[in-house]
Order: C-alpha cells, then sequence, then structure tokens
C-alpha cells in the first residue's frame, strides 16, 4: 500500500498543491486529469524522478521520501514507451534482472516465461524493437516493468499514443494482469471511460490540486465539483441558489427529487438526461421549459444539440431518428425536458 | 506551371552562389596538394624534423581530446540534463575559447606561467614549465579543443530521452549503471565525433601555440618557419603533409556520423 502524506512539489513554472492519498494492496488506482493537471509530475514524484518540496512518500509503511528511484522498486510505464532501441526486445525485458541476487533471479527467470507467454512476446524476442507497432512496444514495455515484479506499477497514459484496436487490446491486457498478479496499478490518464473500465478508485486532478478521491462509479454518478461534473461528462452546469426541493438559476426553476444538503451551489446533468421534443410530456418529476434548438453539431453515430431556453442553453445528444421525428427546421419551438432525477446538485 | 519551363532566376541565383563556395574552398586546397612534386613529397617526409613536428601535433592534439573527454563528459552530460540557475551564462563561457583570438589565448595562458603569477611559481616550484615545451602545447590546445568536443557531446547526450534513464533507474540501475548501460550506447557516436573535431581543431591551431611554443615545433609552426625562412615552394609539401592527416581526421568524422544516422 502506498500512503501520501502532505505533498508539495514546487518547480519553476508549476507546483503541485499539498495533497494526500492512499492507495491499498493490490488496487488499480486512477489518476484522472487534464493535460498540465500535474498528473505525470506526481508519478514521477512517487518513482523518485522528480524530488518534493514538503511531505512523505510511504510504501508498505516504509518511508521511500528520500530514496533514489532505483531503491524503491516502482515500476513506470510512458505513453511513448520509452524501450531502450539498442537492445533487443528479450534484451529490453530482462534489463532489470541483474540488479536482483543469483536466488531472485532464478525465480524471477520463470516469471519472465510466463509474462513472455502470457503478453505473446516470444517471436519477437530476439528483434530489435525498430519497426515494431505500437501495441507491440507496450506490451514489451509492460513485460519489461513487470519483469522485476515491483510493489507498484506506475503507467503514465499507457493507452493514449495506440491505434484503437492496439488500445482495446493493451486495455484488455492490464485488466487481465492486474487480476493475476497481486501488484498495485497506479495509472494516469485523461480518458474517463478508459478509467472506468480499468479502475477501482479515482482522484481527479486539476491545475496541482485533488478535486475529488473516490470510487470511480461514485465519481461518475455523484461529482463533487463543477470541474468533475464536467470532466465525467455532465455537460450542463449551472450556478443555482436553492429553496425546499426547487433549484433557481437564472431566474428559472427547476424541480428536484430531494432537498438538497447544506452549502450547495450547482446543479449539473448530463447532455444524454435532457428530452427534446414537440409536445408537451408533463409528468410527475419532469422539468418542463418552452425553448428553441439553437445548434446542430453532427457526431456521425448521434447529434449535439443545443436548445436554449430564457438566458439558459441546455445541452443535449440526440439520434438521427429523434431528429427526423422532430422534424426540424432550426429555430423552431421545442420543449426542453429534464427528468428531476437527473439533477445532481453540488 | 511556368516556373517549370522558366526556372526561377532565384534558382540560378542560388545555384550558382553555392558552386562559387565549392570553388572557393576546394580550389586551393587542390592547387596547393597538387603543386609540390612526388619528389619533393617524398624527400619531406623523409626529413626528420617533418616528420616530428607531424607527430607531436598528433601527439598533443591527442592527449588534448583525452583531456577534454575526461573532464568535458561529465560537464556535457549536466548541461544536457540539468536546468540550472546561469546555464546560459555557463554554455557561453564554454564558447568563448572559439570567440577569442588564437594569438591572444597563447598569451592569456603564458600569463598565468610566468613566475610573477602565483600560479606560475607553484607550477615552477612543481618543475612544471609551460613556455616551450610539450606541456604548453597541449594546455593551449585544450584550451581551444575542449568547446568542441562538449558541444558535440552535449547534443548527443540531449538526443537520448530522459525516460529512457527514468525506466532505468526505476528497473534498479543506479545513476552509474544507467550511465553506463543506457546513455553511453546510445551517445557514443556523438562523444567519439566530438572527440574527432577536438583534435582536429587542436591540429589546426598555430597562433596559440606559436606564443605558447615556437619550439619544440608542432606541424603549423614547422610549415609557417617553412614559409619565412625560405619560401612557399618549401612550405607546401609539410602543409600537404598536415593536409593528409586532417584529411583522415575528417573521413573518420564522416564514417561516424553517417552510420550514426543510420542506426538512428
Amino acid at each position: 500500500m502506498i500512503e501520501i502524506k502532505a505533498m508539495r512539489i514546487e518547480l519553476s513554472g508549476f507546483a503541485l498543491k499539498e495533497l494526500d492519498l492512499f492507495i491499498m494492496d493490490g488496487e488499480f488506482f486512477i489518476l484522472l486529469g487534464p493535460t498540465g493537471s500535474g498528473k505525470t509530475l506526481l508519478l514521477e514524484a512517487i518513482a523518485g524522478i522528480v524530488p518534493v518540496t514538503s511531505g512523505r512518500i510511504l510504501l508498505k509503511g516504509r518511508d521511500i521520501t528520500n530514496l533514489t528511484p532505483e531503491q524503491r522498486n516502482i515500476g513506470i510505464m510512458y505513453q511513448d514507451y520509452a524501450l531502450f532501441p539498442h537492445l533487443t526486445v528479450f534484451e529490453n525485458i530482462i534489463f532489470g534482472l541483474r540488479y536482483h541476487n543469483k536466488r531472485e533471479q532464478n525465480a524471477l527467470k520463470k516469471w519472465v516465461e510466463w509474462l513472455i507467454n502470457q503478453l505473446e512476446l516470444r517471436p519477437l524476442a530476439g528483434r530489435s524493437i525498430r519497426y515494431l507497432s505500437g501495441g507491440e512496444k507496450q506490451r514489451i514495455a509492460l513485460a519489461r516493468a513487470l519483469a522485476v515484479k515491483p510493489s507498484l506499477l506506475l503507467l503514465d497514459e499507457p493507452l493514449s499514443a495506440l491505434d484503437q484496436n492496439f488500445r482495446e487490446e493493451i486495455r484488455e491486457l492490464l485488466k487481465m494482469l492486474h487480476k493475476e498478479m497481486k501488484i498495485t496499478f497506479l495509472m494516469v490518464t485523461h480518458d474517463f471511460s478508459e478509467a472506468l473500465f480499468l479502475g477501482d478508485r479515482t482522484a481527479i486532478l486539476n491545475r496541482g490540486e485533488i478535486e475529488q478521491i473516490g470510487a470511480l462509479s461514485e465519481v461518475f454518478t455523484r461529482p463533487e465539483t463543477p470541474f468533475t461534473a464536467n470532466f465525467v461528462g455532465m455537460k450542463n452546469i449551472f450556478q443555482a441558489t436553492f429553496k425546499g426541493k426547487k433549484a433557481r438559476t437564472n431566474g428559472m426553476e427547476l424541480n428536484l427529487d430531494s432537498p438538497p444538503g447544506k452549502n450547495r451551489g450547482y446543479i449539473a446533468f448530463r447532455a444524454e438526461d435532457v428530452l427534446i421534443n414537440k409536445e408537451d410530456m408533463t409528468g410527475d418529476g419532469r422539468n418542463v421549459f418552452q425553448g428553441k434548438i439553437s445548434d446542430i453539431i453532427d457526431r456521425g453515430p448521434y447529434y449535439d444539440v443545443a436548445a436554449t431556453s430564457g438566458k439558459l442553453m441546455f445541452k443535449a445528444v440526440l439520434s438521427k431518428s429523434d431528429l427526423v421525428q422532430l422534424g426540424l427546421p432550426a429555430k423552431k419551438e421545442v420543449r426542453i425536458i429534464i427528468p428531476s432525477s437527473a439533477i445532481h446538485v453540488l | 506551371m511556368k516556373a517549370g519551363r522558366h526556372p526561377d532566376p532565384f534558382l540560378w541565383l542560388t545555384v550558382f552562389c553555392s558552386l562559387s563556395v565549392v570553388i572557393f574552398i576546394l580550389f586551393p586546397l587542390t592547387e596547393m596538394i597538387f603543386q609540390p612534386s612526388l619528389q619533393d613529397l617524398k624527400e619531406t617526409i623523409c626529413d626528420r624534423d617533418v616528420l616530428r613536428s607531424i607527430w607531436l601535433s598528433i601527439f598533443t592534439s591527442g592527449i588534448a581530446a583525452i583531456i577534454s573527454f575526461i573532464f568535458g563528459t561529465p560537464f556535457a552530460y549536466l548541461l544536457a540534463r540539468k536546468d540550472f540557475f546561469g546555464k546560459k551564462l555557463v554554455e557561453s563561457i564554454i564558447d568563448l575559447p572559439v570567440m577569442i583570438p588564437h594569438p591572444v589565448v597563447g598569451i592569456a595562458i603564458l600569463g598565468l606561467a610566468g613566475k610573477n603569477h602565483w600560479l606560475g611559481h607553484i607550477m615552477s616550484n612543481l618543475g612544471i614549465r609551460v613556455m616551450g615545451t610539450v606541456t604548453g602545447i597541449v594546455i593551449v590546445l585544450t584550451f581551444v579543443g575542449m568547446p568542441f568536443y562538449i558541444n558535440t557531446a552535449k547534443a548527443g547526450f540531449e538526443a537520448v530521452p530522459v525516460r529512457l534513464e527514468n525506466v532505468a533507474r526505476s528497473l534498479g540501475a543506479s545513476f552509474t549503471g544507467t550511465f553506463l548501460r543506457v546513455t553511453l550506447p546510445l551517445a557514443w557516436r556523438s562523444m567519439l565525433a566530438g572527440i574527432i573535431m577536438c583534435c582536429a581543431r587542436a591540429i589546426s591551431e598555430f597562433g596559440a601555440v606559436i606564443i605558447v611554443a615556437y619550439h619544440p615545433m608542432v606541424a603549423p609552426v614547422m610549415i609557417y618557419e617553412r614559409f619565412t625562412a625560405y619560401g612557399l615552394k618549401y612550405s607546401q609539401p609539410v602543409a600537404v603533409w598536415l593536409i593528409m592527416v586532417s584529411l583522415i581526421l575528417f573521413l573518420l568524422l564522416r564514417v561516424v556520423s553517417i552510420s550514426g544516422k543510420e542506426q538512428a
């Protein structure tokens, strides 16, 4: 298990603000955040490549804050694979073996054999790493990092440089390997669907600060800040004041399912939950507004639609058939329907 | 389309200028190589003084390159990897020897070596003499050659992604182990190219050497002496032999850098 206590990093152009993080043994933890949020910096600090300004890092109860990278037994995998170009595939994989004593080496050799078979690298073993596909390279990088049985494996956007089909392949592999081995994974990504597929818990990082920590499903359904809400795909976010089971925003009133807790200031809901219709569909728990379609963007399988009512602009998603049914010449009067159960208060 | 049939005047201008430059470089050199007769060349190379001076040039340049390699490698690595306050200034300092007029370099070194200077005093007590010695020659050649080694090696280190080193460290390799197993195998070509450039630069040095040591005579000083004492005809064969040495270095450099590119 890894514990980060009041860690701070200050660089000339960027600072990681004081943060606490706790990752359990065998967990697949995901660090989510946009580019420039400090994710890679946090990883490199855990790996010992970047020195921390203050705070401590504990791995299995041992303080590793001042240890060099090679003393930590923490593996790191980069988006660009970072394979050694002067070595063959096999030499890359066994790079770290010689830093173990003879007895450990014998055990690790068997383990490496298993890895090579699992990752289907046998046919590539003697080849140079040039001219390999991205998927092959990332499999080699994975084998190389796992070969020394690290206590923790850090993955820095391991899927983002890959083509779609390789991405799915490596994603499955990561999931399989994590299940088979009892190694803790800490993966950085900006892709929420990737995170949902692989991860147990997550921390959302924004501008060097953690916005929210929790189980992925919880962060997905109950974001605590507007940033997180937007990040997990709640495209409609409005500042609001509350009174009983009603939320007021920009002079409009929306019904909520239950009265909100204290210190709440926003309502948020997904574009997928916004309905657009010609007729009135009044009913229980429905907020219905008269409005106009202001923008339609073709996304291939679906349309992104913006509809305005009063001062508010709602973002919705419509299928092709929905759009046909609406018979929409743009600017036509429509009803915008938001189920109260879809409205999340934060 | 029209440009295809009537090439742009600018194109003609570039062709003309490029040819002029190539001729400007090659014409004097080839003329000089072919002017001395084979007989002259043979006699010159059998002249013990000439042989000794060429050998001294190669020897002192080689030592200068080795010193640059030993002290310059860690420095070049530091410059390639670390950002620190005043880095730009340090980089400019390294380039200084390239900018300073060569006799000035010689005078500056001699100024330190004189008995009036505390450093010269210490050195003379230790029995180290600079004026008119091989030691003096090696010192000025290192001074002028060092920037070429450092800059080339630095570029080589910069071309090795720092992430490769990070991964090596995370796999258990120490700082030294990482340098020897990852950085060095990927940067040795640049380091070798730097050594060759440093050598080539040192072999061609004249201005600084003649101030510090007229004797023992390195090849460029010998050429100068033959020219002033006996005239053009007697200096040319020595020059040809020196050019041969430089050309061999130059060819080595090309071979090293070209096969390096193919591998990258």
